[in-house]
């Protein structure tokens, strides 16, 4: 999205709030955190900063302001990150601004914001609305406010949504002298769209989801330019090899299903998509299964296998979950603390990464995460890992909660 | 039947004192006994309608060391007969969940369901409702104290009657017949008079004395409907204890099923 738009509704917003202003009063939520990372590995490419501690800090505040007994609601959730060694990922977001308006069966939404589909935990298949923020981390879990106008109606036979997205986010990538970047620097200024509307192209969605006894159930379809871009070779003007993002239109349909019984949840998401080339068709199928009250110690442990497949060609943007196992654990010790934690694998033949995260609550409103990426097995010719194979890390992250 | 639910938990006053004494007086065999008498406590809070409080929760541990957990809880009384309550518990504190939401519907012939919200990740999430004995948020109840527990839930018999402070009680011993519960019973101490719980014993499931849950500060509402406003529960086996502190509850506030639709938590905030 431009800027222009962006800070329009950034005015607006704030017009909107101007305006509401002396109604029920203003809620405020959101947290700051300090949250160094730690490289163990001497970095694979020159320029990129040594092993050691990389410093950054988060400031996320949340307000919302609401009337008409909670029906019309304001919310103004700014973004801000400050990191020593990524320019890129230094960064300022509106990872919402929008005005909820609820009317009976009826929800709209007016402005910038996110929206979550999906069921599995290794990857979010159907999730398309928003943009990955790749800054944050790996998981693609982080993502950037999107505009958008939607409006949603409950019935007896399920939701029903429209969504149009006005102005794309462009994917974020690590600068090119930073960790995690990959195998050659992404130059992010000469992203190409294949739509002639670049980046002020109007996407939609639809939605369907319901609740049917044991089952949830969603059906989504999409169609506009692709969240994830291809990456074309390309030379820059000191003559070195860059990776230019190329952003695709697309059409994509989405099912995810949830069937749950006992400790049993079983879950599948699959789409089918057009418009990098050749058709894809992809799948992440599996289950979790939870263990409650271990040997009576209040904990619970959860265990989560998924089968990843994707059949994507050379042509389409790249992928590691190609034909892959997920394998993970998640243990809530169910404590007056919170503490918690979930960890995990992707295996594969030629590359794998593995994930542990461990969280815990420091009183009311202190917090203490630990997050390991790791970076396991990686050939150093074939995987599409390669590029990252000695930028293993871990966060550490303390949050005063506001 | 409610005897044990947290916020559910409800019991009205003007029965008809005929319909109060003929379950007290009837005859028949212990179980008969204690099954009616759990009858009599739903039916005298039937017809609530729904109702919405604020609740404060306290935790303290076996060294005295407080934590706090604050959050809103609504309750629809099942529209179907045979169907269970539907509850909704929005969390304003830890700050760290605040937004997160847990939505439960219970059901009297199959498992409950229950739906928890992540407003970090806007994500609604179905989970195992074969949670029954977890601890609810690190608390010393377990999913299964706080949620609304139909009559069909247990078996019961009445083992006799005896004073409970001023008042005069009931003593049932009632045994979950749901898979999944932490406990191999529960004896439940049911006031006379009004046919609201008193006391609960809780035995885990090699019949120790686990747990205690105190009702405390009953208020009426709509001239029928008793709440407790404070709840204590102690864990012998532990050390620690959760109060619960209840705000003015709301009644009949005009909510309905599509409030409590898994879909409907993605607008709460």
């Amino acid at each position: 999205m431009k800027a222009r738009s962006f800070w329009t509704v950034s005015v607006l917003t704030a017009l909107a709030w101007g305006h509401a202003g002396a109604a029920e009063g203003v809620d405020w939520s959101g947290y700051v955190s300090l949250e160094p990372r730690f490289f163990p590995h001497s970095p694979q490419f020159p320029g990129q900063p040594g092993s050691g501690m990389s410093p950054s800090a988060v400031f996320a505040p949340e307000m919302r302001l609401a009337w008409n007994d909670g029906d019309d609601r304001l919310t103004f959730a700014p973004w801000a990150r400050w990191d020593a060694d990524d320019a890129e990922r230094s960064h300022l977001d509106l990872r919402e601004a929008s005005w909820l308006r609820v009317r009976g069966p009826w929800t709209w939404r007016l402005g910038l914001g996110r929206v979550f589909w999906g069921v599995t935990e290794s990857r979010h298949l159907v999730d398309i609305v928003n943009q990955s923020d790749r800054v944050e981390d790996v998981d693609d879990e982080d993502k950037l406010g999107q505009p958008m106008i939607a409006v949603e109606r409950w019935t007896p036979a399920g939701t029903f949504g429209v969504f149009l997205l006005p102005g794309f986010r462009e994917r974020s990538f690590p600068a090119p002298d930073a960790r995690l970047r990959g195998p050659l620097p992404i130059d992010t200024d000469r992203a190409q769209y294949e739509s002639g509307a670049g980046d002020r192209r109007v996407d939609w969605a639809l939605r369907w989801s319901d609740a049917i006894g044991n089952w949830d159930l969603g059906m989504s379809a999409f169609r506009g330019t692709s969240r994830e871009p291809r990456l074309l070779a390309a030379i820059d003007d000191g003559n070195r090899a860059v990776l230019i993002p190329r952003y695709d239109v697309i059409t994509q349909v989405g099912i995810d299903a949830q069937y749950t019984e006992g400790a049993w949840l079983w879950k599948l998401e699959t789409l089918a998509r057009r418009g990098h080339g050749g058709t894809i068709e992809a799948l992440v199928a599996g289950f979790e299964y939870t263990l409650f009250n271990v040997r009576e110690a209040a904990a619970d442990l959860g265990l989560l296998v998924e089968y990843l497949y994707d059949d994507r060609d050379q042509t389409a943007p790249p992928t590691i979950y190609d034909d892959d196992l997920f394998l993970g654990f998640r243990l809530s010790l169910n404590d007056t603390d919170g503490t918690a934690v979930l960890g995990g694998a992707v295996v594969d033949g030629n590359g794998s990464l593995a994930v542990l995260e461990v969280e815990r609550r420091l009183g009311d409103v202190w917090k203490f995460e630990a997050e390991v990426r790791w970076f396991l097995g990686v050939d150093a010719d074939e995987s599409l890992l390669a590029g990252f194979r000695d930028d293993s890390f871990v966060t550490l992250r303390v949050s005063r909660y506001l | 039947m409610r005897i044990a639910t947290i916020v559910v938990l409800p019991l009205c006053l003007i029965a008809s004192v005929l319909g109060a004494e003929r379950t007290a007086g009837a005859a028949g065999s212990p179980a008969d006994r204690g099954r009616e008498i759990a009858e009599e406590v739903d039916r005298r809070d039937a017809g609530f309608g729904d109702s919405v409080v604020g609740l404060v929760m306290t935790l303290t541990s076996s060294d005295g060391r407080e934590r706090r957990r604050r959050l809103t809880w609504r309750t629809l009384e099942a529209a179907v007969p045979g169907d269970g309550d539907r509850s909704l518990a929005v969390f304003h504190e830890p700050r760290d969940m605040e937004g997160t939401a847990f939505l439960t519907h219970t059901h009297v012939d199959r498992e409950d369901d229950q739906w928890l919200y992540l407003p970090s990740l806007k994500r609604v999430k179905r989970i195992a409702s074969a949670n029954k004995s977890s601890a609810f948020v690190g608390s010393d109840f377990a999913y299964e104290d706080l949620l609304s527990d139909e009559v069909e839930k247990f078996d019961y018999e009445w083992l006799r009657d005896e004073s409970c402070g001023s008042a005069q009680c009931f003593l049932i011993d009632r045994r979950p017949r749901y898979a999944g519960s932490g406990y191999a019973r529960q004896l439940v101490w049911i006031d006379q008079k009004e046919f609201r719980p008193v006391r609960i014993e809780y035995y885990d499931r090699r019949n120790r004395h686990q747990k205690t849950l105190m009702f405390e500060e009953y208020r009426l509402y709509l001239g029928r409907f008793w709440r407790a406003h404070l709840m204590r529960m102690d864990n012998h086996q532990t050390g620690k204890a959760t109060l619960l502190s209840f705000s003015e509850f709301d009644f009949q506030t005009g909510l309905t099923p599509q409030d409590f639709e898994p879909d409907v938590l993605r607008r709460l905030r």
